[in-house]
């Protein structure tokens, strides 16, 4: 039987990471920040750091813990589970890409620096919104030592704090990776996007025939293990929302009364809150189950117990959020109710690499046929 | 007592030729896929010996205590058998209400002399139970019961009625729930449990058609039988407390029981399978972009499940809810079955619509499996029950 390992120390870095996400992040401080020019106050942000987040999956000869993607789970799930934004996903992600991708000396530039807290973020995404990573509209042209690279990306998670940022581009005729620095950044090459989830600071990248050396160009191009650490980070980011939201419900249902009876006695009520709680049992099981394939190099299943997290959390997640404000009725509809921020963050997770119709496709010839 | 590796690997050997060697030829009549769907004497007598055999054979009841009949052994060895049951595909063992409700439930609270008594037969399939919980005018709602048993002298006296007691022709004994008095402070004091000797005078069971158009379970009917007082299992009035430990062994999240394979169960394997051979509009399922989806969703659901109970046994990732998943157990996989089987039906195109005959595809297994899958979203409290409870016990919602 398929099991699941957790070990000591992942347990120790949960434990850190419940304690320390309950504290930095209640309710009235995600609202506030989200007035704020970034995603996380850079005092929390320099605790996390302090912890040693930001190097947990950088080998240690650059200076980092040297764990498995696996042991980043209950942080990105703990954070999720407060609504916690912060560049850490997109950092985690971009030091994904320059293990698996970069040649040493991208690596040796700039894993001791995110290790020791300088954000990094990923361009992946385009205008169409394509979710299919090597399918891409940017590009680069080598002419000698020098790329020249026009590119407009969307969804880059907090670039304006960024270090590096790791940016997909055709170059002769194939999807590869480019790290760039800040510094290279023409001034207006950043802007801030609209989007529905408030506590995320999202932005467009674009450049027109932008000059680079071309030893900026990764030397691999391993995009599936960059879309595999996405699954897995998002997937822990729904898991611990998903349990968020249930709370918010929970206590709704048993405070708030109408016709004399506390709302969660009715069976209209009562009978989804059940099916949203058995739907976090089953995201929860995927979500370390996948991450128990991806500790243990399992190959074979890793990728359809991804796929499978991120289907079935992207549908759970925003089913519950859905509830959570048609349950809270009309304080349900306004801003102030707390039901809409998961709500927003279940859609942003649903609709970042893949939604659940697009990796059930991807899941049918890998589970049905030979 | 520490198992090694090699007596593990030695006894997977073992028992997987056993099963391979012994597992029963076609009997060629159909066999009834849970002991809910018994309907006739040569299904239970096939089965009946075949328990039996398992039993003089040691794979069943294998961590039971030895000076009762089982053998003493590690939990470990009886996961092993249980497994090599269903890897080969036998037959199941008839008497799951004794081997995996009350029979873990004698060895809990019942005394030295009881268990004396009862678990051997338990094991052997000599002594087939029964369980006489429901009544027809309170379904899923076991606190409500009105059978009564009023006390005489050294007996008491029963009656009233018990719906879908499966096995009730067979039985020897019932795990019954009944009322000795009205007066206590809420209905659930005036309970009482007993073993019940179902060979009393004042006791029939009479056989119910069910929706399949076969027989599997009875009405039992209780007409001044007298029983004796020694047959209660716990004080009285408490039987509530006994019925609700029961309960807990019925849907899973009480561990001890006998072990050994309780229905020739459908996997979603078994679903995809079918979509390979099955045609729709000429051509094979599987190749549908709809049913694809679907049969993804389904494995994922059932992937689910089994992930479920892996984290479940690793306490620092339990939620903040953490009997959520051994309190839904029988939920989840009852309803999982009953739409798997829905859903194999729309596979078979026009054939979908027909019914047991040597017609239908795969002899209308399908069609019989999605009506009998209601036995699992009905018995043991329905499922909108179990949304109740779980949501009651394990979130603390208001009751309504």
């Amino acid at each position: 039987m398929a099991t699941i390992e957790f070990s000591e120390e992942q347990t120790m870095l949960m434990e850190t990471a419940v304690d320390f996400c309950r504290k930095q992040s209640p309710i009235e401080r995600v609202r506030a920040q989200i007035e704020q020019p970034q995603s996380v106050d850079p005092a929390v942000w320099q605790e996390m750091v302090n912890l040693g987040w930001t190097g947990i999956t950088v080998p240690e000869q650059y200076g980092g813990l040297g764990l498995s993607l696996a042991d980043a789970v209950p942080i990105a799930e703990s954070m999720g589970r407060h609504l916690m934004g912060s560049p850490f996903v997109s950092t985690t992600l971009a030091t994904q890409a320059l293990i698996s991708s970069g040649g040493e000396a991208l690596r040796e530039r700039w894993l001791p620096q995110i290790a020791a807290g300088t954000p990094a973020s990923m361009a992946l995404t385009e205008e169409d919104g394509n979710w299919n990573l090597t399918e891409i509209g940017s590009f680069a042209t080598l002419q000698g030592d020098q790329l020249s690279l026009t590119a407009k990306k969307c969804f880059v998670q907090d670039a304006p704090d960024a270090g590096v940022i790791v940016v997909s581009a055709n170059v002769d005729g194939r999807a590869r990776l480019i790290a760039i620095a800040a510094d290279q950044l023409p001034p207006g090459a950043l802007t801030r996007e609209t989007v529905i989830d408030e506590t995320r600071r999202s932005y467009t990248l674009e450049v027109d025939a932008l000059a680079l050396p071309v030893a900026q160009l990764l030397e691999g191009a391993d995009f599936a293990a960059i879309e595999r650490a996405a699954l897995l980070l998002l997937s822990a980011e729904m898991s611990g929302g998903l349990s968020g939201v249930l709370h918010v419900i929970i206590d709704y249902l048993t405070t708030r009364k109408q016709f004399d009876q506390y709302i969660g006695s009715y069976q209209s009520l009562k009978h989804p809150t059940v099916q949203i709680l058995l739907s976090l049992e089953a995201c929860r099981s995927h979500l370390y189950r996948a991450a128990t394939c991806m500790a243990q190099g399992n190959a074979t299943e890793l990728e359809a117990a991804l796929r499978m997290a991120k289907a079935q959390g992207s549908e759970a997640f925003a089913f519950a959020g859905d509830r959570a404000v048609q349950f809270h009725g009309g304080f349900g509809f306004t801003y102030e109710c707390d039901a809409q921020l998961f709500l927003r963050r279940a859609l942003w997770c649903q609709y970042q690499f893949g939604d659940a119709a697009y990796h059930r496709n991807l899941l049918a010839p890998l589970l049905l046929d030979d | 007592m520490s198992v090694t590796q090699a007596e593990i690997t030695e006894f997977e050997e073992q028992a997987d030729r056993w099963f391979a060697e012994n597992k029963p030829a076609n009997p060629g009549f159909i066999l009834p896929e849970t002991f809910m769907e018994v309907g006739t004497d040569q299904q239970f007598e096939f089965l009946r010996n075949w328990q039996q055999k398992v039993y003089e054979n040691g794979y069943v009841g294998m961590s039971w205590p030895k000076e009762f009949g089982g053998l003493g052994m590690d939990q470990v060895f009886q996961d092993i058998a249980t497994k090599a049951m269903a890897k080969h595909r036998v037959p199941f063992l008839p008497n799951t209400i004794g081997l995996n409700w009350a029979g873990p439930l004698i060895l809990a609270m019942g005394s030295q002399e009881e268990k004396s008594r009862y678990i051997k037969g338990i094991l052997s399939a000599e002594d087939i139970w029964c369980q006489g919980f429901s009544e027809p005018d309170h379904g899923s709602d076991l606190g409500s019961a009105q059978c009564k048993a009023v006390k005489d002298g050294d007996e008491y006296v029963i009656n009233g009625s018990k719906i879908w007691t499966s096995l009730g022709s067979y039985a020897k004994y019932m795990i019954l729930i009944a009322r000795t008095s009205t007066d206590g402070p809420n209905k659930y004091a005036g309970l009482s449990f007993f073993l019940a000797p179902m060979q009393t005078e004042g006791i029939e069971p009479r056989p119910i058609k069910k929706l399949t158009g076969e027989y599997g379970f009875c009405q039992t009917f209780f007409n001044d039988a007298r029983i004796p007082a020694s047959c209660m299992i716990g004080g009285e009035g408490e039987g509530w407390k006994v019925a609700m430990a029961t309960l807990m062994f019925e849907r899973g999240a009480a561990g001890g029981q006998a072990g050994g394979l309780a229905m020739m169960d459908l996997s979603i394997d078994d679903v995809v399978e079918l979509a390979r051979r099955a045609k729709r509009n000429g051509k094979p399922a599987i190749e549908d972009p709809r049913v694809r989806e679907e049969l993804v969703d389904l494995i994922t659901e059932a992937r689910g499940n089994s992930h479920m109970a892996a984290r479940d046994k690793v306490p620092a990732l339990a939620t903040d809810w953490p009997t959520a998943i051994s309190m839904s157990g029988k939920l989840r996989s009852s309803e999982l079955k009953r739409r798997m089987c829905q859903f194999a039906l729309s596979l078979q195109g026009a054939n979908g619509a027909r019914y047991v005959s040597s017609d239908a595809v795969d002899g209308g297994l399908w069609q019989r499996s999605y009506l009998n899958a209601f036995s699992g979203t009905i018995g043991g409290g329905t499922s909108q029950i179990q949304h109740n409870i779980i949501g009651e016990r394990v979130l603390g919602l208001p009751k309504g």
